[in-house]
């Protein structure tokens, strides 16, 4: 096997305001590098304007998404020896517009994360005296919505996503489903005026993608999917009993 | 002057493919899971087609068993019928997923919850052909 392997990664500057194109790099292949090891590599030793994000190298920051071959990728959990003898192709995430190489813009889903009010809503004057109890049933409800790192690849893998720029997004919903579920919280009737709207939940149509690539193994298809029966069971309780306190 | 302060930010908005369903597997899978739709409406009308014939008369009713019969009729049945049974398996295996994982006390296998619908598709696929046989 080959002692190289070849990197064709996207390269885009918006000072010429040309269209994306690829460029080639040869970089060493070694067993314990993953393709981010490759692109800095790249930066370091071979062309110093590449530009992409990255941060933790431990598949915790969520800064290093990108598309490897097409699929949205951790560069930072992905070895390269999976994708030997090469090439490797290398683009910013899908779906996002591109800042620069690598980088891409994320304010629009910050702006998203922002709306579904990812934290915990209380409607009373809480002070507790000691800390708040929750039962390990309590906590099971919603941890695993709560190891979203907003890497944003489930978006990348989301055509809807794409298609539809107002829609939330997988990540957004999963984490305003995680305070939805927790027990200290009391704001889930804001959240589903903003959640049970078409460009939110009900944009969804099952793809189910997001829930494939996300690295943490959380599962935003099925907190989307959860909280289309709540918004449902609210919509018939509020068509039942328009007055009611729901 | 540097174009970028004019015009900034100046990014590059990618416009997604109108075959993006082709760039992966997983795409198409659910593209043609979405498509089988229409044919499960053609099977609807075609029942519906069928009962009127069955209601008219024995002469219109032997008309549209003909019209069935010929081979442009069982091919575009048979395309059909394969289309019904990705949308009938693929939306089976999505119940544990929408509906049922919430509902159930506590987190069971997928295969738990999606294991009743197919029970009850394969008991009422034998008990209609068991009538049809006339065995009922």
């Amino acid at each position: 096997m080959s002692d190289t392997i070849i990197l064709e990664v996207a390269r885009f500057n918006p000072e010429d305001g040309g269209e994306p194109s690829y460029q080639s790099y040869e970089v060493p292949l070694r067993p314990d590098w993953m393709v981010l090891d490759g692109l800095n590599h790249i930066k370091d030793q071979l062309d110093g304007s590449l530009a992409f994000r990255w941060s933790c190298r431990m598949g915790i920051c969520g800064s290093c998404g990108m598309m490897v071959n097409g699929r949205p990728t951790l560069t930072c959990e992905t070895l390269l020896m999976n994708y030997a003898p090469g090439p490797v192709r290398v683009a910013p995430l899908d779906h996002f517009p591109v800042v620069k190489d690598l980088v891409v813009d994320l304010d629009d889903f910050l702006a998203k994360l922002q709306k579904v009010r990812p934290w915990v809503v209380r409607k009373d004057d809480f002070k507790p005296a000691r800390e708040f109890i929750q039962s390990p049933a309590q906590l099971e409800a919603f941890h695993q919505f709560s190891l979203c790192i907003n890497c944003t690849l489930c978006y990348a893998a989301c055509p809807v996503s794409g298609l539809d720029p107002n829609f939330i997004g997988p990540a957004a919903i999963a984490l305003a489903h995680r305070y939805n579920l927790d027990s200290r919280d009391q704001g889930i009737e804001d959240r589903l005026d903003i959640l049970s709207q078409h460009e939110g939940i009900w944009d969804c149509t099952v793809v189910g993608e997001c829930s494939v690539v996300c690295p943490k193994h959380v599962d935003p298809s099925l907190a989307i999917q959860q909280f289309k029966l709540t918004a449902t069971k609210e919509w018939f309780k509020s068509f039942l009993l328009p007055r009611g306190k729901h | 002057m540097p174009q970028y302060t004019q015009f900034q930010p100046k990014e590059y908005r990618p416009k997604m493919s109108a075959y993006w369903y082709l760039d992966h597997w997983h795409y198409l899978r659910y593209a043609l899971r979405e498509a089988s739709s229409f044919f499960v409406a053609y099977f609807c009308v075609l029942t519906l087609v069928q009962l009127a014939a069955l209601g008219t008369n024995a002469t219109r009713y032997a008309h549209f068993q003909a019209f069935m019969a010929s081979p442009v009729m069982i091919i575009v049945n048979v395309i059909a019928l394969a289309f019904f049974l990705l949308h009938a398996i693929t939306w089976f295996n999505l119940v544990p997923r929408v509906v049922m994982r919430q509902m159930l006390a506590r987190p069971t296998p997928d295969i738990v919850s999606s294991a009743p619908n197919y029970f009850v598709w394969f008991g009422a696929t034998i008990i209609l052909a068991l009538f049809i046989m006339g065995v009922l």
